[in-house]
């Protein structure tokens, strides 16, 4: 196998291809054509209904918990578990877990999110890769709650706060699982969650 | 081989699904233009991704090595491998390792290209394809028709019936939203029962030793996060030099795809999960060569977001099988004679240059500029067929004698309009399938000329 890897390298080191140089994606001549909104909450929250999610702009935990207990998924959801302190009425308690395969009866799932951002209706959750990393996946409904001053408005912006020093696992998670393989009719809840709610938090939770 | 033309002949057998087929794609490309007016810096985007890109193949083995140096810093193995053959025997060897049974993978051109389905199936692994099109296809033991919609080519009640005997689904039961429901109910058993996780990668990261699988399904994280082994494939030249690039292409991609403003899940892996293992197989399988070439280099840039195929008039009205190659459509010809121009030799053909793809490729490939120069390549080596070499050389003769192509040309615009149809309309009039020909002028150009510039 080094054997292999020593070939395709030399093989590569052999060649003349001219050289060419890499863009700085910082320079002022790229940066400022990059598109602004503004509003960027109100885009975000715009792009992810077009994504078939939702957005809610609210001010603090307690709000969530109002706006959840109205969401009719929710509603019909027998096996809650949440990561966020005081939110939502978990039914599970997911801390202790540490088979993922446990998690497969999982009907709503609150989760922490990370920032969104507003062209694309993404929002960047991350954690260690552990069996926590299931939920967001496995769980048939999720909701991620974000502190409502972190959206910024396009990618680049969302790889400026992204660091890769340590192994992580992280997604932009943008609206619900979906599918559109049958004759491009778009069917929601392929594999992930069936439904994808970003809550917008004014106030530190 | 059977060349594109005999194969794309038994697909416009069906007229009535070959209209279906370009309206199915068509819509997608039109879906695509909706989202790219969104961005006012689109095309500044793509020519950023262009420059990266070709960076990164004059700057390979470098890039190969830090990402490799960083990869495995973060606890990831890294494997090489020359071909296809040493690819499947390297993740087989991991798979062996861990006494693995059932495996889980989500969409990946690489692995179709290598053929890795049935070699694992070979040695007694089972292995199932995550992605719905995929799947489909898996189930009805054929390859891909399209590298972002495997299935684009099926119809959905032939997919109905294919579920019923397969999955055991409502006789004649053809509503997508509940052929998905049985999909998603049969596939979850899949993941959960799962030893391991094979994915494909979209990008991977010089810089920081990581890489990003982009789906729609979240089959990818599915696949990944409910068992401990996690082995990614990927082409050498699905590098990229920096986190910061994926912000450039990350907003390329699904635009140019599907029309999405971003892919549902964009994971990013960096090392793997705890108490797991994560392998990385680096494939070269013949991109060394293309890296290598000034003509056909620039291929290599290719994100195979499918935007060329999904507008190219051949691809929409031939189908992805015609073309026999993993990739079809624009991208897919010219990397399928890059690989072995002999088989390949009737791809570069299959292309009326009306540069659509060229527009569309968001990193900017030189598509129809390639395949052009592929046609010459093609004839130098040989290869075109005697139909097309004897025609060629007839033309060439008649063109260089004014007299007689005059004389022709008069005696067709003479003869022609009395023919009865077959003998204007046989096998032997390539051009006449499935259209008309334009009628006859009254004049020639140079009859035209005559009277109307030289009087003055």
């Amino acid at each position: 196998m080094t054997a292999s890897r020593e070939h395709i390298l030399n093989k590569l080191r052999k060649q003349s291809i001219p050289e060419t140089e890499l863009p700085d994606l910082q320079q002022p001549e790229l940066t400022q054509q990059w598109i602004t909104y503004p509003d960027p909450s109100q885009q975000f929250s715009d792009l992810l209904a077009s994504i078939k999610g939702l957005c809610l702009q609210v001010k603090n935990v307690e709000e969530v918990n109002q706006r959840l207990a109205e969401l009719p998924v929710y509603q019909k959801s027998n096996n809650i578990c949440s990561l966020i302190p005081d939110c939502g009425q978990p039914t599970v308690n997911v801390n202790d877990i540490t088979d993922p395969h446990d998690f497969k009866d999982i009907d709503f799932a609150i989760l922490p999110g990370e920032f969104c951002v507003a062209e694309n209706g993404a929002t960047w959750i991350t954690n260690d890769g552990g069996p926590l990393r299931t939920l967001y996946f496995l769980s048939q409904h999720v909701a991620l709650l974000v502190p409502a001053s972190e959206v910024v408005p396009h990618m680049h912006a969302a790889y400026e706060k992204l660091r890769f020093e340590n192994r992580s696992f992280g997604t932009f998670m943008a609206g619900p699982s979906k599918t559109a393989d049958i004759e491009q009719s778009l069917v929601i809840g392929a594999h992930g969650a069936r439904s994808l709610t970003v809550f917008l938090v004014e106030e530190p939770f | 081989m059977p060349s594109h033309p005999k194969l794309a002949d038994e697909f416009i057998k069906d007229k009535e699904r070959a209209k279906w087929h370009d309206q199915s794609l068509w819509f997608v490309r039109s879906k695509r233009d909706k989202a790219v007016h969104q961005l006012p810096e689109w095309e500044l985007l793509r020519e950023q991704a262009s420059k990266i890109k070709s960076y990164v193949v004059s700057h390979l083995p470098d890039l190969l090595e830090e990402f490799e140096k960083n990869a495995k810093a973060k606890g990831v193995h890294v494997h090489w491998a020359r071909d296809a053959k040493e690819h499947n025997e390297i993740v087989h060897s991991i798979l062996e390792k861990h006494q693995v049974k059932r495996v889980v993978k989500s969409k990946s051109m690489l692995t179709e290209e290598c053929h890795l389905n049935p070699y694992l199936e070979r040695h007694g692994i089972e292995i199932v394809d995550t992605d719905l099109g995929e799947w489909i296809v898996q189930l009805q033991d054929k390859p891909p028709s399209h590298i972002v919609m495997p299935a684009i080519h099926i119809k959905k009640e032939e997919i109905g019936e294919l579920f019923h005997e397969k999955l055991g689904t409502e006789k004649g039961a053809s509503d997508p939203q509940y052929l998905t429901e049985s999909a998603r109910q049969r596939l979850r058993q899949k993941f959960i029962e799962a030893d391991a996780g094979i994915t494909g990668v979209n990008f991977a990261i010089a810089e920081t030793g990581g890489f990003v699988v982009c789906t729609n399904e979240g089959n990818a994280d599915l696949g990944t996060s409910l068992n401990k082994l996690h082995i990614a494939c990927m082409g050498i030249e699905k590098l990229i030099p920096r986190a910061s690039d994926l912000s450039v292409f990350l907003r390329l991609l699904a635009r140019s795809a599907t029309g999405q403003p971003i892919t549902t899940y964009s994971s990013h892996f960096h090392g793997p999960a705890p108490d797991s293992e994560l392998h990385i197989v680096l494939l070269d399988n013949g991109r060394s060569e293309i890296a290598d070439s000034d003509e056909f280099r620039r291929s290599l840039n290719c994100i195979r977001c499918g935007a060329c195929m999904n507008t190219c008039p051949v691809y929409r009205r031939s189908g992805g099988y015609s073309y026999s190659n993993t990739v079809p459509g624009p991208i897919g010809s010219i990397l399928g004679a890059a690989h072995d121009t002999k088989a390949n030799s009737s791809l570069p053909f299959a292309c009326s240059l009306c540069a659509s793809c060229t527009d569309v490729c968001p990193v900017k490939i030189d598509l129809h500029h390639q395949l052009l120069t592929w046609r010459k390549e093609i004839r130098l080596k040989g290869l075109l067929p005697l139909s097309k070499r004897l025609s060629m050389k007839m033309m060439s003769w008649m063109m260089q004698a004014p007299r007689l192509y005059q004389f022709v040309g008069k005696m067709a615009r003479k003869i022609v309009p009395y023919l009865p149809r077959f003998l204007v309309y046989n096998p032997f009039n390539a051009w006449g399938k499935q259209r008309e020909l334009p009628d006859m002028p009254k004049q020639s150009f140079r009859e035209w000329m005559k009277q109307n510039h030289d009087r003055k």
